[in-house]
């Protein structure tokens, strides 16, 4: 699948501004009001820059108002829907939580579990469509959920830690398992899609043609001489070959480094808050490379009527 | 609505025979050319002059090669359209309600007033029936010529999809499917009708018919005399007296 950026950057950022928000909404952030600002702003701008990413991957973000109507069917929809409804609740939270001083306990647990809903909404965007096999699963779901808590735990650490507040250690200490968690499931994840090419989930060029069941089936000649959209947005393969280089470059910047570096943040007593802020870069950075591979390494049935990725086999796990 | 209907009165659709498909593209450029001047958008093109020409067409037309076992290959040339789905996944994730299925007659259809060109209907075809269209900005695909088979103002044979219509071997049949009496139906049981990737639970109205089996190869050491069946029986009567003449002067 053509791995746009826009909505690479729109599944990072908000899957962590959304985690951010939840965790606040439960009732972890500080009590200074440098804190809060801040982390209500990051959590809002976080989301609100991967929602707007999302609109600027229309191709007619003139019409994005009807996107809210269709919730019965469609977890785009949803998506859509959920976005909104987290963001003015939480929205309403923060402005007691700013200006009157208060924690309105029940609307912050609200936001925090619309939000977790909002997340999962978008993994099921991709996971509701049989026709690209990696992405068909339960595993991914909780692949996003858990770098949602992964990612807004490090974000909380790293912001209790710079704005002094009590509670970073803890958190931190959260956050380490967190990532642990979302990286063991991404392994999971990882194996399940070296596994599942589109010959072994039904959709290789046999069935897609249903010439199969006379023999041998080939791609011959394509229908056009020149890439279309289907093949520029369903049969990406630019890049497949470095796919093993960036899937390191996931897990040394997604979870390694991080894992050192908060690590060191808890049980050393200096520097807690610029390792924690380090940890958080690469953090992202390793997200970024880990949502790229998710798009471009995933197949689409549609490839097969071109022939595409019908032999060779997914990169193993590392 | 994006959600399906329970049931469609009629299920209008394609039979594509594979067996006397030429592959000469016609239906493709007659899908082009009229969806161009009718519903909707018309189906445009980016750099057409260029060095990559590439453009929005509804229909397309590929070509394999398929190797029996036993036998030798042989080329098989495959128009692919939408098929109307039964249970159409691109209507269902469409957020805007701009994709849908209508309960008359179960056609699939883009309402492009609605769409805002996100693609997921695309994405969750597994047919690649649907197709952006870079300048207009919408999704566009099959429309089953829905205005060319309801128009009471084109003559009553041409009321068929433009791609049936053109097809030079006939080998694109339009009709209702829910009819069993129908020729498409009927030519479906007879032939041994097949819907594509059905581990995809899409319930395709369009079927395809499968090659008939190739003749085989002519036995090793056998020369065309072999083959006189296909010879002309030799006349009788006043042409037989010519024949035998002729030969005579021969
Ligand atoms: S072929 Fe594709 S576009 Fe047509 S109804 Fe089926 S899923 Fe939808
Ligand atoms: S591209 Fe248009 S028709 Fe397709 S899902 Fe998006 S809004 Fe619906
Ligand atoms: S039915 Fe009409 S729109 Fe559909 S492939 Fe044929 S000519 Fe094109």
């Amino acid at each position: 699948m053509h791995p746009a950026l826009s909505v690479i950057v729109f599944t990072t950022l908000s899957g962590i501004g959304f985690g951010l928000m939840s965790l606040l909404g439960i009732g972890l952030g500080g009590d200074g009001l440098a804190f809060r600002w801040t982390a209500v702003v990051l959590a809002y701008g976080f989301a609100v820059i991967g929602l707007l990413s999302s609109v600027a991957h229309l191709k007619s973000p003139g019409r994005a108002i009807y996107a809210f109507s269709q919730w019965r069917s469609s977890w785009l929809s949803r998506e859509g829907v959920l976005s909104i409804l987290t963001l003015g609740v939480f929205g309403l939270w923060a402005l007691a939580y700013l200006f009157m001083d208060r924690n309105i306990g029940a609307l912050g647990i609200l936001a925090a579990v619309l939000a977790v809903v909002t997340v999962y909404s978008t993994s099921m965007v991709y996971a509701q469509l049989r026709t690209v096999p990696h992405w068909a699963t339960w595993l991914t779901p909780a692949v996003f959920l858990a770098f949602g808590a992964a990612g807004g735990l490090m974000l909380l650490a790293t912001l209790l830690s710079v704005f002094g507040e009590e509670g970073a250690r803890p958190v931190a200490q959260f956050a380490l398992l967190a990532l642990v968690i979302a990286w063991v499931v991404k392994a999971a994840w990882w194996q399940r899609a070296a596994k599942t090419t589109l010959v072994a989930a039904g959709s290789g060029i046999g069935e897609a043609t249903g010439l199969g069941r006379i023999g041998r089936v080939r791609a011959f000649e394509p229908p056009h001489t020149s890439p279309n959209y289907l093949m520029r947005e369903m049969a990406f393969e630019v890049g497949r070959k470095r796919a093993r280089a960036l899937r390191r470059v996931a897990i040394g910047a997604g979870v390694v480094l991080p894992l050192f570096l908060v690590i060191l943040a808890v049980y050393l007593p200096i520097a807690t808050a610029a390792l924690l802020l380090l940890a958080l870069v690469s953090h992202i950075a390793g997200m970024l490379a880990e949502r790229w591979l998710f798009f471009a390494e995933a197949r689409h049935a549609v490839a097969s009527f071109y022939g595409i990725g019908q032999a060779d086999g997914d990169v193993a796990f590392l | 609505m994006t959600t399906l209907p329970q049931t469609t009165n009629r299920k209008l659709g394609l039979v594509i025979d594979l067996d006397v498909c030429v592959g000469c593209h016609a239906c493709a450029v007659a899908c082009k050319e009229w969806n161009t001047g009718a519903y909707g958008a018309p189906l445009s093109d980016m750099d057409a002059y260029g060095a990559e020409p590439s453009g929005t067409w509804l229909n397309r037309v590929h070509s394999y090669e398929v190797k029996p076992e036993d036998k030798p290959a042989q080329i098989v040339h495959f128009p692919r359209s939408c098929l109307h789905c039964e249970d159409a996944p691109c209507v269902t994730v469409c957020p805007t309600g701009a994709s849908y299925k209508r309960s008359e007659d179960g056609i699939v259809l883009v309402n492009e007033d609605r769409c805002m060109g996100c693609g997921l209907c695309a994405w969750a075809c597994p047919y690649g029936a649907r197709e952006m269209d870079m300048d207009a900005g919408v999704m566009k695909k099959c429309t089953l010529c829905v205005d060319r088979i309801y128009n009471d103002h084109i003559p009553q044979e041409d009321r068929v999809p433009s791609c049936v219509r053109t097809c030079p071997a006939n080998a694109r049949h339009f009709g209702d499917f829910a009819d069993p009496d129908s020729a498409v139906s009927r030519m479906v049981a007879e032939r041994g009708g097949y819907d594509l990737m059905p581990e995809q639970g899409t319930r395709p109205v369009n079927k395809y018919l499968q090659p008939r089996p190739k003749v085989d190869a002519m036995p090793a050491g056998e020369g065309c005399g072999k083959h006189d069946a296909h010879a002309p029986a030799t006349p009788g009567g006043l042409l037989g007296w010519l024949d035998r003449a002729l030969a005579a002067l021969d």
